[in-house]
């Protein structure tokens, strides 16, 4: 994370002077809503990558998978946002990839596992083979009085969540109240992260706006390899580290390229995220093997 | 003598309207697109010389995007798609695939230098 980032992200967050794992439900009352609970973030995965970039990829899921059946308190879901495998242009090896890694994901301890797309799972075939071994690409769900919302900004090969969706997501918003407690799991960022990068949503400002009318709104995203937080007004946009390779930080390098692995620090960047929901939101970065 | 200077000053100025008119007229460069690369990837400019982009594709849909110019467009196989570009400041600018096109996407891009 910039510091540049980190120090606008703790001023328009409240939290300046406080060590960083926190980002607060803005709007939120003293009475709590709903009972405290957590749940880990898992995300790209990317599930038959090979390459130098990670030459432990064959176990690198298996291992965060076991970081995470191991902590003392278990949380109440997993969530996937998004390239849970690595693209292939053949469709029936993309198939063996989603099968496998819901193999290897099953042998979490919880259950209640949720699953979004990536591109890599779902750009080439507009999200055909994702539905047929994970279901909906969006969808909602609520957990002890906080409501989420998967977005898919992926399935359309150009990034975009597309009017129909936007529809959808209007509608639902429309059910909730101003102060109700909301969170978006989605695969891109849905602000202009790094347009040079194509670390965007195409339409993602529309979906920001719609969010806007409600004072308790966190995202939770992939895509950019690499822990990141953001404001856009009162929203804050927390980006998970992925389970493959790290990426550099945005614009730091003229291009996106892997970050080389270290032999002398295998797992450096990558990992899991805890994030416990109660009257602030709370972030620990877990890493994939806990040593 | 005042006859040639003013006829000197006539074709002065007929030459640096001509050079005006060169100077607006747009400049076509043509890029193809194919899985994960675009030719060139390097393209040259100057500033302040309209440019006309002729993108083609030799094999599927590709994006192109120019964030810096805000310049986007869809590439579709069979199709010339012509985009309209001022080059108004010097620099070295990236252009990418924005249409996920598979294991090497990432890499799908290239530079335009424009040169003040």
């Amino acid at each position: 994370m910039l510091q540049s980032d980190r120090r606008e992200f703790l001023k328009l967050a409240g939290m300046a002077g406080v060590t960083f794992t926190a980002g607060l439900f803005p709007g939120e009352r003293v009475a709590a809503q709903a009972t405290d609970f957590h749940f880990v973030q898992f995300s790209d995965t990317h599930w038959g990558y090979s390459g130098a970039a990670n030459p432990d990829a064959e176990h690198t899921l298996a291992k965060a998978v076991a970081t995470v059946n191991g902590l003392a308190r278990q949380p109440d879901f997993v969530v996937f946002t998004g390239d849970l495998t690595h693209t292939t242009d053949d469709p029936k090896l993309r198939r063996e990839r989603m099968k496998r890694f819901r193999e290897i994901v099953s042998a979490l301890a919880v259950k209640d596992v949720r699953f979004m797309p990536g591109e890599h799972d779902a750009s080439l075939d507009k999200g055909e083979a994702y539905r047929e071994f994970f279901g909906a690409p969006y969808y909602t769900f609520d957990h002890k009085g906080t409501h989420f919302i998967a977005l898919d900004n992926v399935s359309d090969p150009a990034a975009k969540l597309g009017d129909e969706q936007l529809a959808w997501l209007a509608a639902d918003l429309k059910q909730r109240k101003p102060d109700d407690r909301i969170i978006v799991l989605t695969h891109r960022p849905l602000f202009d992260l790094q347009p040079q990068w194509d670390w965007t949503t195409a339409d993602g400002a529309k979906a920001i706006e719609l969010l806007m009318p409600y004072r308790n709104v966190v995202v939770f995203y992939g895509h950019i390899h690499q822990e990141h937080h953001h404001m856009t007004g009162h929203i804050a946009h927390h980006a998970a580290n992925s389970l493959i390779f790290a990426l550099p930080a945005p614009g730091s390098q003229p291009k996106r390229a892997a970050l080389a692995y270290d032999a002398a620090t295998p797992g450096k960047g990558l990992g899991t995220r805890d994030i416990t929901v109660a009257d602030k939101v709370t972030l620990i970065e877990l890493p994939v093997t806990k040593g | 003598m005042q006859r040639r200077v003013l006829m000197a000053l006539l074709a002065g100025s007929a030459l640096g309207g001509a050079a005006r008119l060169a100077a607006d007229q747009p400049v076509e460069i043509r890029i193809s697109a194919k899985k994960f690369e675009f030719h060139p990837n390097k393209v040259m400019a100057k500033r302040g010389q309209p440019l006309v982009l002729v993108l083609t594709s030799e094999d599927r849909i590709h994006g192109f995007k120019m964030p810096d110019f805000g310049v986007r467009a869809d590439i579709v196989p069979g199709q010339e798609t012509r985009v309209p570009l001022m080059p108004d400041k010097a620099g070295s600018f990236t252009f990418f695939c924005d249409v996920f096109c598979g294991d090497g996407h990432e890499d799908m891009d290239g530079t335009l230098v424009v040169e003040a």
